[in-house]
């Protein structure tokens, strides 16, 4: 969005002013002050409405920047999401967490497939690799032998139809990996947004300074107790995974955890 | 010791309950149930003689130090071995489920011996 700059030194507002303060020496040095009271009324509403255009204009700017992410349909990946109906920045977030949960389930789904696929073929090969070493020993009758032999026909079947039943288990698992593609494409589009606003939510706060500046409002100063129990407050709440490893007041993993406790006795 | 304890796996998410809840099939323990926050765990808890409860810290409801709280503050369940398993890493609040009365504190992403590891550690020292 278009910045929107309060003191621009070339601006109109400037020029008029210093048009109205040379004119306003002029009308008080000669004693005109009915005039002069006029010119000072009219430099107010000047400023005023200086203010409130750019506080309009950047009002709009905020506006267009959240209405423009609501429309968005150029993107071949975005199109897929906008047909699901989802088309502001929360439900984007919401798709991310659908998606990467579908994929943890599927992923789950075909290791649950799999898995005992690969512990009866396990348990398969070692009793016969028993059998084989009884065979090795010469400890097996020539009946028993037939029996082997035919395990072990009925093992290489089962071999060869469970081995292409992992491999299809584990290039599902791969596909399902996409996942990671679509959301990372949603959560940049957030990212996206949520630089745009702290940009203009920047530039409200420096209005509302300056508005603040010229309108006189003195600024509550913030009870220091509240900010105290607030900052008590927040090292209890509940944050979720640490994206920042630097921080002090932080583990770094499970030993630190356990060292931790152990400090105290547990 | 008794594989067939009932164990209730409380998380939001369900794809973590399930992960837990694999881990400790591996692990030999099958009676396993599952709740998704601290307010549908409780009734739970009280209505069905649980031994063992696997919970998350931050979730929406009723949030596990808080499920935690309510289980020490509980006649029946107060002595109920609890295992904290959750992303929240900060000193403060390991030091404050300590203080709860947790019984083992396992970070998010965990591994299966870590887990194990706690379990094991937990019900040798209940018994």
């Amino acid at each position: 969005m278009e910045a929107v700059n309060l003191i621009d030194p070339n601006s109109e507002l400037v020029s008029e002013l210093k048009a109205c303060a040379k004119l306003l020496t002029e009308k008080l040095q000669s004693n005109q002050y009915e005039e002069a009271s006029v010119l000072i009324q009219s430099m107010t509403q000047a400023r005023d409405r200086h203010m409130f255009q750019s506080v309009g204009k950047l009002t709009r700017g905020l506006h267009n920047a959240i209405v423009n992410f609501h429309v968005d349909a150029d993107l071949s990946q975005t199109q897929k999401i906008a047909d699901a109906g989802i088309n502001d920045a929360s439900s984007r977030l919401q798709y991310v967490i659908q998606l990467t949960q579908q994929a943890a389930e599927k992923t789950m789904d075909m290791v649950d497939e799999a898995s005992p696929i690969a512990t009866n073929l396990g348990q398969e090969a070692s009793a016969l690799r028993e059998e084989w070493l009884r065979l090795k020993r010469r400890e097996m009758s020539p009946e028993e032998f037939r029996g082997l032999y035919e395990r072990m026909n009925e093992f290489l079947m089962q071999m060869e139809v469970g081995t292409a039943s992992l491999n299809n288990s584990l290039q599902n698992i791969v596909l399902e990996q996409g996942f990671q593609d679509l959301t990372g494409q949603v959560l940049k589009r957030v990212i996206g947004l949520i630089g745009d606003v702290e940009k203009d939510l920047v530039q409200l706060v420096f209005i509302a300074s300056q508005v603040e500046e010229v309108t006189g409002i003195v600024t509550a100063k913030g009870d220091d107790g509240d900010i105290e129990a607030l900052i008590e407050k927040r090292k209890h709440e509940a944050e979720g995974p640490q994206i920042n490893k630097n921080r002090q007041d932080v583990v770094s993993g499970q030993d630190e955890v356990d060292d931790l406790l152990s400090s105290l006795g547990f | 010791m008794d594989k067939n304890i009932k164990i209730l796996i409380v998380d939001d998410f369900s794809t973590m309950r399930r992960i837990i809840k694999n881990l400790l099939r591996d692990l030999g323990f099958a009676n396993t149930h599952e709740a998704d926050d601290g307010l549908t765990a409780l009734p739970i808890l009280k209505n069905g003689d649980f031994q063992f409860l696997v919970t998350d810290w931050n979730m929406p409801g009723m949030t596990g130090i808080d499920l935690l709280r309510a289980v020490r503050a509980d006649e029946k369940l107060a002595t109920l071995p609890v295992l904290m398993v959750t992303a929240e890493a900060k000193r403060d609040q390991i030091i404050e489920a300590a203080q709860a009365g947790v019984n083992g504190y396992v970070v998010k992403p965990f591994t299966a011996q870590a887990l194990k590891e706690k379990i094991d550690k937990i019900f040798e020292r209940v018994g």
